[in-house]
């Protein structure tokens, strides 16, 4: 029987890593991440897991350590937000070309500056070309199930790339709510152990990880690497599979909320979804056929089947909730947008960024996008497809 | 057992081999392969390199000069890295993971750059935590890798590509940063200053120590750049003998807080002896100069008596 708790997202995520007993977590403390290292050390010192707790003095030396500890043949996890993920960039991208396997929750928080504590979404959009697979979570319970199948992705032979479970700061982070955990024997038997082929500590095998790579070989190096997170889509709906098989719960690389018949769409991320699902139903008691799609994989990016998804519809918001200051719209839209060209499918779609620094999303907003997409519908033109909403005084 | 570096040489495997692509007359290669030969040839080694000549030039895909297991992630985390390891190989060993009767070490190289400057909070935190590893500074006094930029190691007055000798700054206005001190007063239980000289003695034994002293331990190895210093490559250990018996590199090592020189000259040269065979001081020796040449003496005889008081007052204290 699995479990019925009531936690935040940040305890919910904790209770993964315990269950998960990696061999090494190494972290340093930023908001809202703080927590999941704070509770994860008491498990520590209580001795509930096996794990060696290393209280590292910065996030670049946390990604170093994790570096090493993967390397070493060991499990390793780290969690973290904002500039704390700014700060080991530099690691992020060398733990991807170094194919290892690392599991982190990213508890979003926007990046700096100026200096914000809250929620968005552009501390991850800063690593979305590393070479990390990149889940997101709606809610505690998504968070929790994302840590649970991460190993299973990551670690895959055809896979072998570092994985981060995003979910929104505060929103979710220290939301306490309704969660069902799995038993711990359960979890131990999903993830499994964690067997490398080629290890440091291994005495029998020396290894060299890590060299220096020229032009002779950097760029089939590269290839490999595109093509593990290529192979990670196949993976991710096997490990899901075997993930509702034990639970249940369905996961794929998106949920379609009400999209099949929709006429009208938002696409969006993380905790925004439960917002537009609420709204998405009010609609549809009106009438309106109104639907989500809810992306979980935004890396890697299942683009053909988000465009086959929405290809019906009429009208399509992207929601972005990071700015990405290059004049052409958010990450996710032009990753979209781009998905539909390249599939030949024409929607007229238009870009939201919203919610930046943890500016609250409501209903009202989300109901002012659907009305916005009934017009496009009607016109089939779009006017301006760079929007916003939550802005004080509206673009100019 | 005697230290005897034929028998050394002859029967411990140097980990470090033949074929690597640094210069001749380097001062690290030889550093690096007598640290490695210092550890039992019964244990396994796990070898953390900072980015930098000895990286970039031993370890180049497909080849390597490691035959020991090695790891290069970037420059100023070298000792994250590999306290990162060391804590997967305690979770292991703990959880029955590994063989119980094989023993590794971890052993970290970094140059002055990626450890006095770039990678000083990495070391510091390591060290700190207390990770059972080895760290080894070999110091070359300058960003040598990317074409001799001055660093925090760099001595007063050399001339380097971003501290060049000019008509107004004649050189590096300011002094080399004390590093082997700094790691003192991390309070580990090994921090030693050596250098390859004599048969590489005073080297092999205070990284044997340093290895095998449980802990995290720290050792600063003086290793001359032929291309940064200006010397002729066939001076190398000429110049690691001047360097000591002028007192410019003290050979020291603190044992638990207790200082001990490890070499005293018996008779200590002046430092125009160091410094006249190297290109980078050349400046120094120009007429109207001679304040610089008397400012370095000076500094150098401070930090010399500091030293001798700093054993003297340790061994004191711990009568």
């Amino acid at each position: 029987m699995s479990i019925r708790e009531r936690l935040s997202g940040n305890e919910a995520s904790a209770i993964a890593m315990k269950q998960i007993n990696p061999d090494v977590v190494a972290a340093f403390p930023i908001t809202p991440s703080t927590e999941i290292p704070q509770y994860f050390s008491t498990f520590v010192s209580n001795g509930t897991v096996d794990t060696e707790f290393v209280a590292v003095e910065s996030e670049h030396s946390a990604m170093s350590a994790c570096i090493g500890a993967e390397a070493a043949g060991g499990r390793a996890m780290t969690a973290t937000s904002s500039n704390g993920l700014a700060l080991m960039w530099e690691m992020v991208y060398i733990a991807s070309s170094l194919r290892l396997p690392i599991v982190m929750p990213l508890v979003n928080r926007a990046i700096s500056g100026p200096l914000n504590i809250h929620n968005d979404h552009s501390d991850a959009m800063g690593i979305r070309d590393s070479g990390w697979i990149m889940l997101f979570s709606e809610n505690n319970q998504e968070a929790y199930d994302n840590l649970i199948m991460a190993h299973r992705i990551a670690e895959h032979k055809d896979v072998r790339l570092p994985l981060c479970v995003c979910q929104d700061g505060f929103i979710t982070s220290h939301s306490i709510e309704n969660i069902e955990l799995i038993e711990d024997d359960k979890v131990k038997n999903f993830v499994g152990e964690y067997k490398p082929e080629h290890y440091l500590l291994n005495d029998k095998e020396p290894i060299a990880v890590g060299p220096m790579d020229l032009q002779a070989y950097l760029f089939e190096h590269k290839y490999q690497q595109a093509n593990a997170m290529r192979a990670a889509k196949k993976i991710i709906l096997e490990v899901a599979e075997d993930f509702e098989k034990m639970t249940g719960r369905k996961y794929s690389f998106f949920e379609e909320y009400k999209l099949e018949d929709a006429e009208i769409a938002i696409i969006c991320m993380n905790s925004t979804a439960g917002t537009t699902k609420v709204v998405v139903d009010a609609l549809r008691e009106q009438g309106v056929k109104a639907g989500l799609l809810k992306l979980r994989v935004f890396r890697p990016f299942p683009a053909e089947e988000i465009a086959k998804a929405v290809s019906h519809v009429k009208a399509l918001a992207v929601l972005d909730k990071a700015e990405s200051l290059n004049a052409c719209g958010g990450a996710l839209f032009t990753d979209v947008t781009s998905g539909l060209y390249t599939n030949g499918m024409q929607v007229p779609t238009v870009n939201y960024v919203y919610g930046i620094g943890g500016r609250d999303t409501t209903t009202k907003e989300i109901e002012g996008v659907y009305q916005d997409l009934q017009e496009i519908a009607s016109t089939g033109k779009v006017e301006n497809p760079y929007r916003y909403f939550g802005l004080k005084g509206g673009a100019k | 057992m005697a230290y005897n570096v034929k028998e050394i040489v002859a029967n411990k495997p140097a980990r470090f081999t033949a074929g690597h692509r640094m210069c001749a007359g380097c001062g690290a290669p030889p550093v690096a392969r007598m640290i490695m030969r210092a550890l039992k040839e019964e244990d396994h080694a796990v070898v953390s390199n900072a980015t930098g000549c000895m990286e970039v030039s031993t370890c180049i895909y497909p080849y390597t000069s490691w035959t020991t297991s090695y790891i290069h992630t970037a420059f100023e985390c070298a000792a994250a890295t590999c306290s990162g390891a060391e804590a997967a190989y305690k979770a292991m060993k703990r959880q029955g993971k590994l063989p119980e009767d094989k023993h590794t070490k971890f052993i970290t190289f970094g140059g002055d750059g990626g450890t006095y400057d770039i990678g000083i909070q990495s070391l510091s935190g390591a060290m700190e935590r207390g990770h059972d590893m080895t760290y080894v500074c070999y110091d070359n006094g300058a960003y040598m890798n990317t074409g001799i930029q001055r660093s925090s190691a760099t001595p007063r007055f050399a001339d380097t590509t971003t501290s060049p000798a000019g008509d107004v700054i004649p050189g590096k206005m300011q002094s080399r940063k004390d590093l082997t001190e700094i790691m003192a007063s991390h309070h580990l239980p090994y921090v030693a200053q050596t250098i390859g000289v004599n048969n590489f003695k005073d080297l092999y034994e205070k990284a044997e120590k340093a290895i095998y002293t449980e802990g995290p331990t720290f050792l600063n190895v003086l290793a001359p750049c032929p291309r940064g210093w200006g010397y002729p490559t066939d001076m190398l250990m000429q110049i690691n003998k001047l360097a000591i018996d002028t007192c410019y590199w003290p050979l020291y090592e603190v044992v638990d807080g207790k200082y001990k020189i490890t070499y005293k000259p018996a008779k200590k040269l002046p430092i125009e002896e160091f410094l006249k065979p190297q290109r980078r001081f050349k400046h120094m020796f120009k007429p109207g100069n001679e304040w610089m040449i008397e400012a370095f003496q000076e500094e150098v005889d401070k930090r010399w008596q500091e030293l001798l008081d700093l054993e003297e007052i340790t061994n004191k204290n711990n009568d």
